[in-house]
């Protein structure tokens, strides 16, 4: 006899509860981006080569994917350093720290940026100090990059946190007993613990980043060639109604971001199997 | 119980000096990623006064801007929620082939870039597509229109509400339910009286993130709005145009009442931690 597809269950609610999951997924999530790959389709590969080959797509797309890796790197480490602290120390102020982590996720994206345009242009008080060393962050790829550590500051933090806090004493005690020095013990026993959940953050982190756009286009000078990232692209695309051009780049940047997180997945399998699964 | 005050070997923890140099390093950071820009926006928005701030939100576009993100959220929270617990309800009540699948469709709003979530909504709706040129002929348009921004801002909420419920739901297990059942309760009755109260505070916790990112999406409704003014300009896209017509305090001011939003979500979430944490324990 063939296995149904779905067990039967005494539990009530299998059709209604089925039915507007995919339904939902289908007409919010599917559908749009079965257009986008759809109009990829008629385009052809010669056509979406041509378009994405342009020089300023190839500058925008090379300026998103290199800051955002930079900054995602960037937040591997603060992240773990913030959950590190959060999560092992005991200090006045410490749950205001672990309630400001969360902010880069409540604070909508638009507001981030013109707050950190305000902070960092050469007439306010940080980007003014940066003048005073002949620094210039605002308005720059510097400006880019530290909006994209804003949105991703929280996924690592937040990824590794909770490893952190299950991490059994025992094991750091067994190491320093058997002679490792503190700093061999953190980073031969305690960092391959905690590396699958840091590099699932920086996935996060990083794919958050390619595709930020409100937190960015404020700091970012947005020359093209040199300050454009690409979501503002396909916004100035669509604004000259060229949709070929942005599905387009929609479709790189979807292919790209896809590739990264297989990589990071594999990377994320090789070391489970080499220290098991905690 | 007596306060034993563990003194741990230096071994198996850090020196004093480098924890402090740790902890400064973590203050430091938020100081200049989190408390310096929370700073400034309240300071932007107060620097004609207090007067000067309410009398900008009180200016039409202020107000339009306001009204169009209450009801953006008003329909697309309660849509997400609904479809949060109905996802999770049929992803941790049953056994099905392709669970992990499913749920790798429903975070994939995660890894797609918001503009790219409106590209795609004009692709689909827009006046040139073949289902959009119909929808504009018939009198219904998606794009540039409400339509258009709830469906934009379900799609970058839509993992929240589930993602919330899911974990929740798996540690509960289906025993709770099953002898309500046995018991003769109805499907509704068991979902109110059995599943509701044990999910509430990850339900109320999912709902109160989607709200924040509701009220604050800006790259997928920049792209399908049209930023009419008055009409189709939510507060983010209100901001940005006020920012680049250098109305400082007007955009700062309706920044700040979004800033405060997510400091209130923040605030909540954070008691509900100490709730369950409390709960746990005890």
């Amino acid at each position: 006899m063939r296995e149904p597809l779905i067990h039967s269950s005494p539990m009530p609610g299998l059709g209604l509860s089925m039915g507007i999951t995919l339904t939902m997924l289908s007409l919010v999530v599917l559908a749009p981006i079965g257009a986008l790959v759809a109009q990829g389709a008629v385009m052809g590969p010669e056509a979406l080569w041509a378009a994405v080959s342009r020089p300023r797509v190839l500058a925008a797309l090379g300026l998103s994917f290199r800051l955002a890796f930079f900054a995602a790197t960037v937040n591997l480490v603060l992240g773990t350093l913030l959950a590190w602290v959060l999560a092992r120390y005991r200090f006045a102020g410490r749950r205001l720290l672990d309630a400001a982590v969360d902010l880069p996720f409540a604070l909508p994206t638009a507001v981030a940026g013109i707050a950190l345009t305000a902070l960092y242009a050469p007439s306010g008080p940080f980007g003014a100090v940066a003048a005073g060393f002949g620094a210039k962050i605002a308005y720059t790829q510097g400006g880019i990059f530290l909006a994209l550590m804003f949105v991703g500051l929280p996924f690592v933090a937040r990824s590794v946190q909770p490893v952190i806090e299950e991490i059994e004493r025992e094991v750091e005690e067994a190491s320093a007993t058997l002679g490792a020095s503190r700093l061999t013990t953190l980073t031969r026993v305690i960092w391959p613990m905690l590396m699958p959940a840091a590099l699932t953050g920086f996935a996060l982190a990083l794919a958050r980043a390619v595709g930020e756009y409100g937190s960015v286009i404020f700091i970012a000078g947005n020359i093209p060639m040199r300050t454009e990232i690409a979501p503002l692209l396909i916004v100035i695309e669509l604004e000259e109604f060229d949709y070929k051009g942005a599905a387009a780049i929609g479709l790189a940047m979807l292919a790209i971001s896809f590739a990264m997180l297989l990589a990071i997945n594999l990377v994320q399998i090789w070391s489970r199997r080499r220290i098991g699964d905690v | 119980m007596s306060e034993l005050t563990l003194v741990r070997h230096p071994a198996v923890t850090e020196a004093p000096p480098a924890r402090r140099v740790l902890i400064g390093l973590a203050f430091a950071t938020l100081a200049l990623f989190v408390f310096a820009p929370l700073a400034v926006v309240f300071a932007e928005a107060l620097a004609k006064g207090a007067g000067a701030a309410l009398q900008s939100l009180a200016s039409p576009d202020a107000r339009a801007a306001i009204r169009l993100t209450l009801t953006v959220a008003a329909i697309a929270v309660p849509v997400n929620a609904a479809f949060g617990i109905a996802a999770a309800w049929f992803l941790t009540k049953f056994d099905f082939p392709g669970k992990a699948f499913l749920i790798t469709l429903i975070d994939l709003p995660f890894s797609v870039s918001p503009v790219v979530a409106g590209l795609c909504l004009v692709l689909l709706f827009g006046a040139n597509a073949t289902l959009g040129g119909w929808l504009v002929a018939s009198g219904h348009p998606v794009i540039f229109a409400l339509p258009g921004i709830v469906l934009a801002t379900l799609f970058v909420t839509f993992p929240f509400v589930a993602r919330e419920l899911i974990p929740v739901m798996v540690e509960q297990g289906r025993a709770e339910e099953e002898a309500a059942l046995t018991l003769g309760a109805g499907g509704w009755r068991v979902f109110r009286t059995v599943t509701l109260p044990n999910i509430r505070w990850a339900l109320l916790y999912g709902v109160l993130l989607a709200n924040a990112r509701a009220m604050g999406e800006f790259g997928a409704v920049a792209v399908v709005s049209g930023k009419i003014r008055g009409q189709t300009a939510t507060m983010p896209i209100t901001i940005e145009m006020m920012y680049n017509e250098y109305l400082s305090v007007s955009a700062f001011s309706l920044a700040a009442c979004l800033s405060a939003l997510a400091l209130l979500t923040l605030l909540v979430k954070t008691l509900l931690e100490r709730l369950h944490a409390r709960r746990t324990q005890g």
